[in-house]
């Protein structure tokens, strides 16, 4: 059994603190990577050796019957308070509707990621995979110490006592209590001991597994739901900030006459990255910013094209690079092949575009700063702004509120957006809480994106068919590379850059995966599922290639290479025989149907999707119904697993079809949902998700649905046409 | 001054004509349920009712509403925003949630126009409203069920 300490934290401070009961688990940080199976990706450093017990408080029960569980990670759309409220529930038998979610403050001791080591943030779609044991024990201990009081007041041994949907019973005498009328009496007991507690059995699980309803449902659809854009503070300002034209670009001089002359404008200060004028709404703070003279020192501009750094990946591409996996011997095998296959992928570089554009509210007061914020990196935050301030780490207060979405934007580890809104409110000498604000176009065109991209892939095929060697090269900027992160470089290789290439789960005798890494201006970072996002189409879009090459049904040439790979397998027959794989699809006139199938392990989780296409004489085409089969072990809430599924579909169909960021002569050409679409309504497939039953321990779901959608539908295009699309967004000119 | 009727209320704001009315709700009078994602009605997810109709407040000056009948999400309390709503939570729509004003609101004005809509009405009726967490099916869904409810 692990070492774990239970403290009840309200019975310490019960004089000063009033009534209700608050627990405390203790956990140890050395207990932060057994917790999964997940192997932590975006964001993951090195596990520190910390092995402190340190407090982490999670429950809090209140003499009105609330149960408020405190989440540490957060919510901005992927389901984690109503998953983290789920586990607690479960192991203290709560009723459902008395429980209440409220965002954890920023403390790195008590509510880090356990699978990060001591650094509290959200992502690599980690939340429920370091916190399902955790949560539980937190549950259970409250639950513990409910009836240890009950019995107590009811003089009858605890064994008797029975908790169930909120109310602690003993059946022999007849006897109910609340959890609210036990609350105080609950926190003058004695927390358990690790002995003391015995986690249910699945079968036993009433809540987990099953659909409780969303957390944050009422809020999100009465308009309630405090995102940061919400916040307003006593004498708040609103900032907008000018930025440079082009990556390397710094401020040289600024008149802010005409922006000053705007009505509401209260100030105009520059900062590290542009100059920002202060408003006391928005309007007016966009009218000063519109009239504001900025003069841009151009002399470290970068002003190269993205086509001119295509051009230069695919000069890099024809040499070997740094090896990130090698087996057998490629080379040598490739060259007595008796059949070679080559391809070549590109991939843009991505805006998250997240519907609430980037903001940040910022309060100084002496030498405390206090954020609200959509915050995914509290540590790294703490850190950097204590740094820009010269102030301790626990100065630095933060409020976790909803994010409008993410996708990874808001984990920057350089803590961009945040750091531009403190030194905003550090220019004005914190005179006034700041709200900074950037617009859609801001957003767009400040870097931060997913990396552009080029693949090479070869494979050869034996006599007889068989895939004997497998030859991939990738170039691309590190996400990783002068970040807290740096460690993931290993012998010159980003893990986020080869993620799902370098790990290929096929049986392939001779593999070489190699990496080269070149250095530009523009600034990169994880974008849902990561390097996943271009490696899952590479390989699997190759793959669909080499099993046409040598003649064998997709699904088939996958399966036999997928032998010692069961959870490969499975999620690729329930998908394959969901979909109905090898049925012939009814096209109407004039229309070509196809359906391919693409397969991707990401964070811990397997999903195979298939997708079905219908395609016009003019190249358009639609993508009609996805069949998704995913085993996240066990599905904490289904109903949310599903919604992910469906979400990452649609996310990684923007990609496929619209989205590209690209650079002409150093400047961003994307500015809007004009010029960079996603989705609308229309294009979004009938999909339908089969979960694999398990009773392993949970990985993520927020992001593995992304990568498999873009592949499936490139080899059903393939299936329906006989034409094979390479490069991202698909161009359907190319299918005419 | 210019004279507001926002959710059956009255309200005199003294801001420059100019001004977006989604600004006006969201800096001026605390209706923050609006929201902004492009400001320059690409994304819906400020949308509100005009008299019944939908509109983008990113794009429509507070001085070419005056007088009339705005409702936001806070104001929403129809029998078909109620109807919406109720689909919207049963089958749990939401994700971020931050489009999600702007769609109920453009859902409510479809459903109000058009008491069984096919799922191409649906598209056309929802096609300026994007949402990033792809929750399409299941608003598609909701629309369906609230349409069944109100029948």
């Amino acid at each position: 059994m692990r070492e774990i300490k239970i403290v009840n934290e309200s019975r310490r401070r019960f004089l000063q603190a009033g009534a209700g009961l608050t627990l405390a688990v203790y956990l140890p940080n050395s207990l932060a990577a057994p917790v999964a199976a997940a192997p932590g990706k975006a964001g993951a450093a090195a596990p520190a050796a910390a092995t402190e017990f340190e407090p982490n408080a999670f429950v809090r029960i209140g003499e009105d019957n609330t149960v408020t569980v405190i989440a540490k990670h957060l919510e901005m759309g992927q389901g984690t308070y109503t998953g983290l409220a789920t586990l607690v529930a479960e192991e203290l038998d709560a009723a459902w509707p008395q429980i209440k979610v409220e965002g954890a403050p920023a403390d790195a001791k008590r509510y880090n990621n356990l699978l990060w080591g001591p650094m509290q943030g959200t992502g690599g779609s980690t939340a429920m995979a370091n916190s399902f044991e955790q949560m539980r024990r937190a549950g259970a201990a409250a639950r513990f110490m409910l009836v240890a009081a009950a019995a107590a007041d009811w003089s009858v041994p605890a064994k008797d006592i029975t908790v169930k949907n909120g109310i602690v019973s003993h059946a022999a005498s007849n006897r109910q209590v609340s959890f609210g009328e036990l609350a105080a009496k609950a926190a003058l007991q004695e927390a358990p001991q690790p002995e003391d507690i015995t986690l249910k059995k699945p079968k036993d699980f009433v809540y987990i597994g099953k659909q409780s309803p969303r957390q944050d449902s009422k809020p999100k659809i009465n308009g309630s739901a405090q995102f940061t854009s919400d916040v307003k503070l006593p004498g708040m300002l609103t900032a907008l900030v000018a930025h440079p034209p082009r990556f390397g670009t710094t401020v040289k001089s600024f008149d802010a006459t005409g922006a000053k002359a705007v009505a509401g404008v209260v100030d105009v200060v520059a900062i590290s990255n542009g100059v920002a004028v202060l408003a006391k709404d928005f309007w007016s703070a966009k009218k000063g910013r519109d009239a504001l003279k900025v003069t841009w020192d151009e002399s470290k501009a970068f002003k190269l094209g993205t086509t001119d750094m295509l051009d230069r990946y695919k000069t890099l591409a024809r040499s070997p690079g740094s090896i990130a996996h090698t087996a057998g011997d490629a080379i040598k095998t490739m060259g007595r092949a008796a059949k070679r296959i080559e391809a070549a992928y590109e991939f843009p570089y991505l805006a998250h575009a997240a519907m609430e554009p980037l903001n940040c509210v910022v309060k100084l007061t002496g030498d405390q700063c206090e954020i609200w914020n959509g915050e995914q990196a509290q540590t790294g935050d703490q850190t950097n702004v204590s740094k820009l301030l010269g102030i301790p780490i626990e100065n630095v207060k933060i409020n976790m509120l909803y994010a409008g979405g993410s996708f990874g934007r808001r984990s920057n580890p350089h803590s961009d957006y945040v750091l531009e809104a403190v030194q905003i409110a550090k220019a004005i000498n914190g005179r006034a809480p700041v709200k900074m604000i950037w617009t859609r176009e801001d957003d767009m065109r400040a870097g931060q994106y997913r990396p552009l991209f080029y693949h090479t892939l070869r494979a050869g095929l034996d006599e007889n068919g068989n895939l004997v060697a497998w030859q991939h090269r990738l170039v691309g900027q590190s996400i990783v590379a002068g970040t807290m992160f740096e460690g993931m470089i290993k012998n010159g290789v980003d893990a986020t850059s080869v993620e799902g290439a370098a790990n290929l789960p096929y049986a392939i005798p001779n593999m070489l995966v190699d990496l080269h890494t070149p250095t530009y201006p523009v600034p990169v970072q994880w974008w849902r599922s990561v390097g996943s996002s271009h490696t899952a189409f590479s390989t699997e879009v190759f793959f669909d290639e080499v099993a046409h090459a040598a003649d064998k049904d997709p699904v088939e040439f996958r399966r036999s290479l997928l032998k010692h790979h069961p959870r490969h397998l499975a999620v690729l027959d329930l998908a394959a025989s969901k979909a109905g794989w090898g049925k012939p699809l009814i096209a109407k006139a004039g229309t070509r149907r196809g359906r391919g199938i693409a397969v991707h392990e990401s964070f811990g989780t397997v999903v195979a999707e298939v997708a079905e296409v219908s395609v016009k004489p003019d190249g358009s085409f639609k993508v009609d119904r996805v069949v998704c089969a995913v085993d996240c072990g066990i599905a904490i809430n289904p109903s949310i697993v599903r919604a992910q599924m469906e979400g990452g579909i649609g996310f990684g169909l923007s990609a496929a079809l619209h989205s590209a960021i690209t650079l002409d002569d150093g400047q961003v050409a994307q500015s809007n949902f004009h010029d960079y679409p996603l989705l609308r309504m229309d294009e979004m497939p009938q999909v339908e998700v089969h979960i694999v039953p398990s009773s392993a321990n949970p990985s993520g779901v927020g992001e593995p649905g992304v990568p498999p959608i873009a592949p499936a539908v490139v080899n059903a295009l393939f299936a329906a046409t006989g034409k094979r699309l390479r490069n991202l967004p698909l161009r359907t000119q190319d299918l005419a | 001054m210019i004279a507001l009727s926002i959710n059956g209320k009255k309200y005199q704001v003294d801001v420059a004509p100019d001004t977006p009315i989604l600004w006006v709700l969201r800096d001026h009078l605390g209706f923050t349920g609006t929201k902004y994602g492009c400001g320059i009605a690409l994304c819906g997810a400020c949308t509100v009712h005009l008299n019944g109709n939908p509109v983008r407040a990113c794009v429509t000056p507070v001085s070419a509403v005056a007088g009339q009948k705005i409702t936001t999400i806070e104001g929403l309390s129809s029998k078909v925003g109620r109807a919406v709503q109720t689909a919207w939570e049963k089958l749990e729509v939401v994700q971020c949630g931050y489009c999600q004003s702007g769609q109920i609101m453009s859902a409510v004005a479809l459903l109000s126009s058009n008491k069984k809509p096919s799922d191409e009405d649906i598209d056309s009726a929802m096609a300026a409203n994007l949402c990033r967490c792809a929750t399409y099916q299941r608003i598609r869904a909701a629309i369906h069920e609230a349409a069944k409810h109100l029948a």
